[in-house]
This record gives structure tokens, C-alpha cells and sequence, in this order.
């Protein structure tokens, strides 16, 4: 009888009646779409009109180069955005865990990039990295050297993007692992002194293994969004010069706005199964290797 | 030894403070800078000052230009940023609530959905085959229904996080004096989430005003561009004054360094919190 009476007041006090709202609009803009591209991928599409194509849309998208361009440089992207972050935030993070007295200073102004717009970065950036009068280019032709044509060199356009894609997320990088280096107990360093180790058996047998935990928040976290990566592409090469610099985010959008539905849906489905089979068994695999002390 | 070591510390911190100015300040000197100058000046990308200040000028004409397309994107982009994030705080906490509190079968579903929609990116063309059905596509009130869809995973992934530190005895002790139901949510709840409420606000609102991809897709013409899609249609128009282009991109940059100078550290806190929790 009493349980009967819990259960009851567990229904009306955490009725789902609350949890409606949210829902509704989930799965009305969020889940029904991702539902439907799956099938509006295997079919041409004008939005009023569709017809059943089979693979179609997946074939081409593996075999044009312009098309799988995007696949193999998303890649790259996420891959790169990823390492860069990881290595570089871990390095300023230990930095600004020493006893220096402008730490605070220093974290403000990494993390702050991290806050203004992708596209005011990417506007920044392109003035910066402009080929003749850019201040980059300049500063390198002050030392003697002749800079490139950062972003209309077609080997260069992906790299330069991705060095400003690193520039403006390590804050965030940096904030995590910082806050992974604080939860480390200092008596453990202690220790390592007592036993006679210098810095490096310090950094290597103490703090990697034990920021292992936020190592894998900035990897998946970046690597994932790396895959997603549209904006500062976009606001800086267009994906140009030709394909050189596109991504599947990109080559999405460029089927969109000419009229290719089927085609871009399917860009959509592969980008969505491509993030899947990483980010499941990366953040599988990764969790696997914590350690506890 | 020991004075080495404070040898030591005082080169770093000289190195630090050099080397991040020259790679995170010059950036946003170089910024500013430019939108205080002529267009010729502009043009030339120099990093010296400019020999005479144009700054009222140039921030005037941008506002001006295009019969105050900026103004117009402002409101947008303020609109769409405040009902977003009143929606995310409202409908989040309270799923977030049902869900850390209700544990049954269907715990494994709701965990199941936030999941996917953290890593699953939105499919563009069905979702604007959903707003054309619903014959909203195009309008403010359909961005930020988005919007609240988009972050909903990671509002109510904090907010459920979050109301585990809030013991259930609390809820209990309400029912127990005739406080249920929503009431209890609002009345009892809701102000002791004040913490994580903070980082949502500050962060989605981060978010929502910076986004540019879904505004390019889902607000198409001038008539509700946001101020993140003004700026990159600048970028093409004004190839080659810089100095107007600038002058929009501090312009833009405005409302997130007032929320970073007051919130600086809530939002770095937020930002830990919200990564690690995935």
C-alpha cells in the first residue's frame, strides 16, 4: 500500500508532463530530421519532390574528387586540430601551473579567443595572413624571409585554417587541463622529490598519467568538433582555392545551395556515420586507459 | 639555489608574456587598429598607428550602410540570444530535473538521446523539410526553436549533473508540507540551481549569438540576418575596405568581451564543467 502511494507521488512530482517541452522540440527539429536524412539521402530531392535513387548519392560522393576531397580533408582536420590542441594545451597548461606570477594575466588572454566569433577570427586572420600586405608576410620578409600565399596556396590553405583553428580553441584546451593538473594531489610530486626525481620523471610518471582524464575531454571534444568544422573554413578560403581546403561540412553546403538535397542529405549521413564510428570506440578505447593511483 | 630558481621564474614569466602578446595580442591590436583608420591607411595593413583617427567615421558609416542592415542584425541576433537561452534554462531544468530524478526503463532512452545529439551533427535539408511542413522556415521564432534543439543535449546534460548534488530528502520535505508538482520545480529547485543556471546562461548565450552555420542555413536574405551573417557577407563586399569590415568586427566582438569581463571566471569554470561532463 505505501509503496503504491510512493510510486504515485513519484508520477505527479516528476511527471513527464515536465520533460514535454524539451522533448517536443528534440525530436521534432533534432531527432525526426536525423531520422528522415536517412532515408532522403538514397533519394533526388527537390523538398517537394523526391525519387528513390538506391546508392546513388554515397557513390558519387566516394568517387567524385570534389565531393570526397571534403571526406579525406575533414579528416585531416580533426586529426591535426585534435594533436595540435592536446600537445600545445598541455604544454601552456604545465606552464601556467609553475609559480610564475603573471599566470592569470596569461590565462585570460589564451582563453579569450575561444569567446569572440568564428567569423571575426576568420575575418582577422585573412587580413593577417593576406599574401603581399599582411602583417605575417611582412614580419617574415623583415627577417628575410619570403612568406606564402597562406591561403591561396592549395597545398597551404587546409594548414593555414587549421593553424587558426588551433590559435582560437587551445584556451579551452588549456582551461581543462589546468583544472586536470590542479586535482593532482601536490604530495605526490613530494614524493617524487624525496626519491631524488628531477622535472621530467616528474612530468612523465606523475602528471601524464594522472591528466589522462582531461587529455581525453580535449581529444574527443576536438576531434569531434574538428569533423563538424564549417565556420572558419568557410569565412576564410570558401573551401577554396578550387576544392584544396573543403571539408565534408563544406561540400555539404555547397551541394545545398545548388539545389543537390539528396546529395547534401547524404553528406550529412556520411559526416553523421563518420563521427559515430570514431567518436564510440576513441572515447571507449581512451576511458580504457585511466589510471587511479 | 634559490636564487636560481626566482631567476629562473622571472624568465618565464617574461617569456610568457612576450610570446603570448606577440601571438594572442597582436591579432587584436591589428583589430582595432585597422578600424580606426582611412581606407587607404586600412588597405595597407601596416601595424603603426594611424596618422589621423577615423574611428567615429568608420563606426558611423557601418551603421549607416545598407539602410542600418547592422542595427537590424543586432536586434536579431539579440532576440534570437535572449529567448533561446530564457527557453534552454526553462525547458532543460526542468528535463533535466524529471530525468535525474525518475529512474526507469526509459532513463536508458533519455541518456541514449543526449548522447546522440552531442555528437550528431543536424541534418540540414530534412530539418528545413520539417520547418517548411510546419510553414515556419525562414522566421526568427523557427531559429530559435532550433536553437533550444540544438543545445539541448548539453543544457540538460549539465542541469542533470548538476541535480545530483541536490538531495531527494529536499524534495521529499516539500511534498510532505503540501508543496508539489511544478510549484515544488519553481519554487523549491529552481533557485538552488542558480550555479549551473549561470553557466548555461553564459555559455549558450555565447554560443547562440556566435553561431554563423545554422543562421546561413536556416534565416536565408537580409531581412533576419543575424550579426554573425552580416559580418561574413561584409567580407565579401567590402573586400577592400578593411577598415569598415573591421570596424563591424569590433563591433560584433563587443557583447561577449563585456559578458568575459564581468564573467571571466564562470565562464572558464562553465567550460570545464560542460567538457568534462561528456
Amino acid at each position: 500500500m505505501k509503496r503504491f502511494a510512493m510510486k504515485n507521488i513519484t508520477k505527479s512530482t516528476y511527471s513527464y508532463n515536465y520533460l514535454l517541452p524539451a522533448l517536443v522540440i528534440y525530436v521534432l527539429f533534432f531527432i525526426v530530421p536525423t531520422i528522415v536524412s536517412i532515408f532522403f539521402s538514397l533519394t533526388r530531392w527537390t523538398l517537394f519532390d523526391w525519387e528513390f535513387i538506391g546508392f546513388e548519392n554515397f557513390i558519387n560522393f566516394f568517387q567524385e574528387s570534389s565531393l570526397n576531397i571534403g571526406l579525406r580533408n575533414s579528416l585531416i582536420y580533426g586529426a591535426l586540430t585534435s594533436g595540435l590542441k592536446v600537445v600545445f594545451g598541455l604544454l601552456i597548461a604545465v606552464f601556467l601551473c609553475s609559480e610564475i606570477k603573471t599566470k592569470n594575466y596569461l590565462r585570460t588572454l589564451i582563453f579569450f579567443p575561444a569567446l569572440i566569433s568564428t567569423i571575426a577570427v576568420g575575418a582577422i586572420f585573412k587580413a593577417l595572413m593576406n599574401p603581399t600586405r599582411g602583417p605575417i608576410n611582412q614580419i617574415l620578409e623583415a627577417i628575410g624571409i619570403n612568406g606564402p600565399s597562406w591561403l591561396g596556396n592549395p597545398h597551404l590553405a587546409l594548414f593555414s585554417v587549421i593553424f587558426v583553428d588551433v590559435w582560437k580553441g587551445v584556451g579551452i584546451a588549456t582551461v581543462i587541463y589546468i583544472a586536470g593538473l590542479m586535482s593532482i594531489p601536490p604530495h605526490y610530486y613530494e614524493a617524487c622529490a624525496i626519491d631524488g626525481g628531477n622535472s621530467f620523471h616528474k612530468f612523465f610518471y606523475i602528471t601524464l598519467p594522472l591528466v589522462r582524464p582531461a587529455m581525453n575531454a580535449v581529444i574527443i571534444l576536438s576531434f569531434i568538433s574538428g569533423l563538424k568544422s564549417f565556420d572558419i573554413i568557410w569565412a576564410m578560403t570558401g573551401g577554396g582555392p578550387g576544392f584544396a581546403s573543403d571539408v565534408l561540412a563544406s561540400v555539404i553546403y555547397k551541394q545545398y545551395i545548388n539545389g543537390f538535397y539528396g546529395l547534401a542529405t547524404a553528406g550529412n549521413v556520411i559526416l553523421f556515420i563518420l563521427i559515430s564510428i570514431i567518436a564510440f570506440p576513441l572515447y571507449k578505447f581512451l576511458s580504457r586507459g585511466e589510471v587511479e593511483y | 639555489m634559490d636564487k636560481n630558481r626566482k631567476i629562473r621564474l622571472i624568465i618565464y614569466d617574461i617569456l610568457g608574456v612576450l610570446l603570448t602578446s606577440v601571438i594572442f595580442l597582436i591579432p587584436f591590436y591589428f583589430l582595432v587598429n585597422s578600424s580606426f583608420k582611412s581606407v587607404k591607411e586600412a588597405y595597407r595593413m601596416e601595424l603603426n598607428l594611424p596618422s589621423s583617427f577615423h574611428i567615429i567615421e568608420n563606426f558611423k558609416e557601418v551603421l549607416q550602410v545598407q539602410n542600418g542592415i547592422v542595427i537590424r542584425a543586432f536586434i536579431n541576433s539579440l532576440i534570437i540570444t535572449i529567448f533561446s537561452v530564457l527557453g534552454l534554462v526553462i525547458v532543460c531544468s526542468m528535463a533535466g530535473f524529471v530525468i535525474q530524478r525518475r529512474k526507469n526503463k526509459l532513463s536508458g532512452l533519455w541518456n541514449f538521446m543526449i548522447l546522440l545529439g552531442l555528437i550528431v551533427p543536424p541534418a540540414i535539408v530534412p530539418t528545413i523539410w520539417v520547418l517548411n511542413a510546419l510553414n515556419i522556415f525562414g522566421s526568427l521564432p523557427s531559429m530559435i526553436l532550433l536553437e533550444i534543439a540544438f543545445f539541448f543535449p548539453f543544457s540538460t546534460l549539465m542541469y542533470k549533473g548538476f541535480m545530483t548534488t541536490i538531495p531527494k530528502e529536499i524534495d521529499e520535505a516539500a511534498i510532505l508540507d503540501g508543496c508539489g508538482g511544478l510549484r515544488l520545480f519553481f519554487q523549491i529547485i529552481f533557485p538552488l540551481l542558480k550555479p549551473v543556471n549561470i553557466t548555461i546562461i553564459v555559455l549558450t548565450a555565447v554560443f547562440v549569438y556566435g553561431d554563423f552555420m545554422n543562421p546561413l542555413y536556416f534565416l536565408p536574405g537580409p531581412r533576419n540576418a543575424t550579426v554573425q551573417l552580416t559580418l561574413f557577407y561584409f567580407m565579401g563586399q567590402y573586400a577592400s575596405e578593411w577598415n569598415l569590415l573591421f570596424a563591424d568586427v569590433v563591433l560584433v566582438t563587443i557583447p561577449p568581451l563585456i559578458l568575459f569581463l564581468f564573467l571571466n571566471r564562470q565562464i572558464i569554470a562553465g567550460m570545464i564543467a560542460g567538457s568534462l561532463k561528456e
